[in-house]
């Protein structure tokens, strides 16, 4: 069945009420029932959760086949923990059939890949999906499709029932012996732990992977002992220097700062830019030093952001220290700055990733958002964006919050250049729809600017301020006229990933590429 | 022209090609890998087999390892590896033409 995105959904995914896309805002209003886990009573008073291994740690949780384990992303490329878990339970254990349930997964759980091809692991949702795993997967080595959502989407899911998580792991820069859980006063620090609130609220079972063991009670919380079984204490949960890079560098490619510099020229042109407003921006590049020359316009015109969420790092702290915004709320951090900020400089809290992006919850952050800048792989003539497959068509990027912050934001301006090496990013058609281009406004390109005809009402805003803007097709065209026009990709018929939607209709698949022979 | 010895044109840098010639065994013989393969692919295998015919070299065995080059680029790594693999490329270099 064809979707709002004019992508082909197979029949057969289409059970227990899945629906295809139907366009921006389709559930609102509709009821769900909250699914409820199935949790053990500890009455007794326990003077410690502490248990000697993982192992123990299973076994206590009731750990078997078949089962759904959960984890978070905030140790980034520098995660042990997904990898430990992993092999206690298969290789110590024994268990099979197992599906992982992660916020995220990189280039550190390549060893995943192995459990993968044996047929261990079974199933795999994820926001990202990268490395060996993407390959894996795409080569359709995984016995049921991967399932990917965004950071709002996966929230949702849990809490409708449609992940059901057996066990889930928290990885702690700091624990104290019951499991309250914070991302900070360790040795591998990540701040915000925003992604996993949501798990361990939902989770049968919760156990926490930490290697600094702290003194009771470790306030403020992010994951409560109320919600933990069991605490572990290893060697090292992660590689800080992979955690968090040591401090975001606004970039010095003149390219990326023309970009940046219209991103802020189009923010300052419409009615959103006034004191107070709100404002998210992603790390890439470009996106990250559109707050350098933001910045310069709200001193001219003499107006204070109030709030910025996301993804949080340095430069964004500086501008909270500077008191030129009032508020940041992380869920996430990238970089030490924004990781030694959290809960420590006056005005930076954590969000839980619903709290964050849920769309099915009363009011996420993203749904307050005047302005969200973001990067794209790709985006076509229909302003639907790709920020997952390749332009070979294997898994390897991340939706992230990308489809939530469009969503939800008043104006959505995608940054990207025109070209990346022979590959066209403005495009006829992407290749996997990440975020439906009813969400997305604006886009800036090296090579020029083009509103979404959706919102003519931006269309009048740059008229007004004499910013020259061009049609998204004659930016396609460009980019063709210069790397080629690109053959389509071909593809078997198994589906190797179902791209959910943020509402949880089905946007996209990823099928199983067939590679070229000449 | 004809391939006297095995020559290389190229890097292995993202949007360059590495192209190596080599005397062929009577006709022409290619082997392609792209990091764009499967949009481009058929694109540059008719570059290169355009630009070898330009050359007139009709008796090659040519590896091509793409990371991406623009057509423009790929053109001039095969006439540069064909030039050198018949020492036409120290002088007078006839860019975009053959050399007769």
């Amino acid at each position: 069945m064809r979707n709002a995105v004019g992508r082909d959904i197979p029949e057969a995914l289409l059970v227990n009420g899945k629906e295809v896309y139907q366009g921006k805002n389709y559930m609102d209003g509709k009821y769900i029932q909250k699914a409820s886990p199935r949790t053990r009573r500890y009455e007794k008073p326990q003077e410690s959760k502490i248990v000697e291994s993982l192992v123990e740690a299973l076994k206590q949780c009731g750990a078997r086949d078949g089962m759904t384990f959960s984890f978070h992303h905030h140790l980034r490329d520098g995660d042990y923990v997904v990898n430990m878990v992993m092999k206690a339970a298969i290789e110590e254990l024994g268990l099979e059939d197992l599906t992982i349930a992660a916020t995220s997964l990189g280039s550190a759980h390549d060893p995943i890949a192995d459990y993968i091809e044996e047929g261990k692991v079974i199933g795999i949702q994820t926001s990202g999906i990268r490395g060996r795993m993407g390959e894996v997967v795409s080569a359709g080595k995984l016995k049921t499709p991967a399932i990917i959502r965004s950071h709002g989407g996966r929230p949702r899911a849990i809490e409708a029932g449609e992940v059901h998580i057996d066990i889930a792991f928290v990885a702690a820069p700091t624990s104290d012996c019951v499991g309250n859980c914070r991302g900070i006063g360790g040795k591998s620090n990540c701040g915000s732990m925003g992604y996993a609130m949501t798990d361990a609220r939902y989770a049968d079972h919760v156990v926490v992977v930490t290697d600094c063991l702290v003194d009771f009670p470790n306030m403020p919380a992010s994951v409560e002992a109320i919600d933990v079984d069991a605490v572990v204490v290893v060697d090292s949960i992660g590689n800080p220097k992979k955690i968090a890079s040591a401090a975001a560098r606004i970039s010095q490619n003149p390219r990326d700062l023309m970009m940046a510099e219209n991103v802020a020229k189009v923010i300052a042109s419409t009615p959103y830019f006034k004191d107070g407003f709100s404002f998210q921006t992603g790390v890439g590049g470009p996106s990250l030093a559109a707050n350098l020359f933001l910045e310069k316009y709200m001193d001219e015109r003499n107006i204070k952001m109030g709030w910025a969420i996301g993804g949080i790092c340095g430069p964004m702290v500086e501008l909270l220290k500077k008191g030129k915004v009032s508020k940041v709320i992380d869920v996430q951090d990238f970089d030490l700055d924004g990781v030694n900020s959290i809960n420590q400089t006056p005005g930076h809290f954590e969000m839980s990733a619903s709290q964050y992006a849920n769309p099915a919850n009363k009011g996420a952050f993203v749904n307050k958002l005047d302005f969200v800048v973001l990067a794209a792989l790709e985006i076509d003539t229909g302003f639907n964006v790709n920020v997952l497959t390749g332009s070979d068509g294997v898994l390897r990027g991340a939706p992230g919050g990308h489809p939530d912050t469009a969503a939800g934001s008043k104006v959505c301006i995608i940054v990207t250049p025109l070209t990346r090496g022979r590959m066209a990013t403005v495009c006829e058609k992407v290749v996997t729809v990440t975020t439906p281009g009813d969400c997305v406004d604006v886009l800036v390109t090296d090579y020029g600017i083009a509103v979404n005809p959706l919102r003519p009402d931006l269309i009048e805003c740059l008229d007004k301020a004499g910013i020259p803007h061009v049609s998204i097709e004659s930016l396609k065209d460009k980019a063709y006229s210069l790397v080629g026009t690109p053959d389509d990709l071909e593809w078997e018929d198994k589906v190797v990933a179902v791209l959910e939607a943020r509402d949880g209709t089905i946007l996209d698949v990823v099928r199983k590429i067939k590679p070229l022979t000449l | 022209m004809e391939i006297l010895k095995s020559a290389a044109a190229g890097t292995l840098e993202s949007s360059d090609a590495m192209v190596t010639v080599e005397p062929g065994d009577g006709g022409i013989e290619l082997e392609l890998s792209s990091s764009v393969m499967n949009q481009y692919g058929r694109q540059i295998k008719a570059t290169v087999l355009e630009t070898l015919d330009r050359l007139q070299v009709s008796n090659v065995r040519i590896t091509v390892v793409d990371k991406g080059a623009l057509d423009c680029t790929i053109k001039a790594r095969v006439e540069c590896a064909v030039y050198r693999s018949c020492d036409a490329s120290s002088a007078n270099i006839p860019w975009g033409g053959a050399v007769r």
